[in-house]
């Protein structure tokens, strides 16, 4: 090509609309003179003709169907999510459970330190109960990390938790004696107790607890 | 459609495959068209364009939406193209002759898979070689060249598909343009 290469960059410049008009006069007035460019120009032109020309051509009538196929199957999340909302009863219970769990072991946590149920005739040494000899305590006893040593009567059951019990000879209780140490056992039992007093609220006022 | 795009994009965000579906009815064509011209090959090009799409859902919500879906899009169908052009470097060129034959070049090995029969039109042959001279460009200059003149896209957006300054586009345009000059001047 022996134009200048002015002449083409304005040619580009024309293809792509980005030409000023003083630009654009001086190619048509140099196309006018000089054929080697008006053939170039030309050339430029048909190729970019040429390519447009392709047909538009479409994608296959099953290619949609083929790219869902292909989709990873939807994430756990949103499935979790839709069973929440198709099994709402369960969705409830479970939830129930886990802030049931919950609120248990903070209780549990809460109550490591020595409690005893406020009965008359209660004698306390210590971190020792004393049911003492002769004398008769009516209602349920529970005792939390202590022991008791039942040396009278108890008209109720006898509930030891992290402790221990001493029986002595002339000692009775009249219904159960529980001792409960593990973590597992006492849940057992405050899982049991706080249904008893939801089933007979009367037994659970009953025996109000003391810190 | 933008807001459209959008709205659907966000129920896809939801976990609505369903609404997937859509956006791929609305661009299947473009994508497979920048595809088939990136590539020369239809069976590829499906290929390719169905995988631009899976990606596309998979990285969802790396769409930011103050951007153009489009070129969001075909940016990911087009780094796609230019990935498989880059790893088939040919081991035999198609214009190399085929040993003991005359001026029968491999373009007349190759089976017509490129159209469709109802599609054939009495310029069939020659849209078929004007294709085969788009494969012939150098990948940095045939995405450009595809990206203005066949998807029609403006400087801007294949700059930002590409992920070029929009005088490197540019540039490249020209480039390729020059190369189709040449090797289109006697058709």
């Amino acid at each position: 090509m022996n134009c200048h290469e002015d002449i083409i960059e304005y040619m580009h410049d024309y293809l792509d609309e980005d030409i000023t008009s003083e630009h654009q006069e001086i190619l048509r007035s140099h196309l006018q003179t000089c054929s080697e460019c008006r053939e170039y120009f030309h050339e430029m032109k048909k190729a970019v003709a040429l390519v447009q020309s392709t047909s538009h051509i479409k994608a296959p009538d099953d290619f949609t169907a083929r790219v869902m196929a292909q989709l990873p199957k939807e994430k756990k999340q949103v499935g979790a999510k839709r069973w929440f909302k198709q099994h709402p009863l369960l969705t409830a219970a479970s939830l129930f459970i886990v802030l049931m769990t919950g609120s248990v072991f903070s209780t549990y946590n809460e109550d490591q330190q020595f409690s005893v149920s406020k009965q008359p005739n209660l004698i306390v040494e210590g971190e020792t109960v004393i049911v003492p000899e002769g004398k008769t305590v009516e209602g349920d006893i529970i005792v939390q990390n202590g022991d008791i040593r039942i040396e009278g009567q108890v008209d109720g059951d006898v509930t030891v938790i992290n402790g221990q019990q001493y029986m002595a000879a002339a000692g009775n209780v009249t219904g159960q004696i529980e001792e409960i140490d593990q973590a597992f056992e006492w849940l057992w039992f405050k899982i049991k107790h706080t249904v008893k007093s939801i089933v007979y609220p009367e037994a659970g006022e009953k025996s109000g607890e003391e810190n | 459609m933008e807001a459209l795009i959008k709205k659907r994009i966000n129920q896809v965000l939801k976990g609505d495959q369903n609404a997937f579906g859509e956006i791929v009815e609305l661009y299947k064509d473009k994508v497979f068209q920048l595809c088939f011209r990136m590539l020369g090959n239809r069976h590829e090009a499906e290929d390719l364009a169905q995988e631009a799409f899976v990606r596309a859902f998979v990285n969802i919500h790396s769409f930011k939406i103050n951007m153009k879906f489009s070129t969001w899009l075909y940016r990911i169908a087009t780094n796609l193209c230019i990935d498989r052009l880059r790893k088939k470097k040919p081991d035999y060129h198609l214009d190399a002759e085929v040993a003991g034959t005359e001026g029968l070049n491999m373009y007349s090995q190759i089976a017509s898979d490129t159209l469709k029969p109802e599609e054939e039109v009495a310029s069939l042959e020659l849209q078929e070689s004007i294709q085969a001279e788009i494969t012939k460009l150098p990948e940095k200059y045939r995405s450009v060249i595809v990206l203005k003149y066949i998807e029609e896209l403006s400087l801007k957006e294949i700059s930002d598909i590409l992920d070029l300054p929009v005088g490197t586009v540019k540039t490249r345009i020209h480039r390729g343009r020059e190369a189709l000059r040449k090797q289109l001047r006697h058709f």
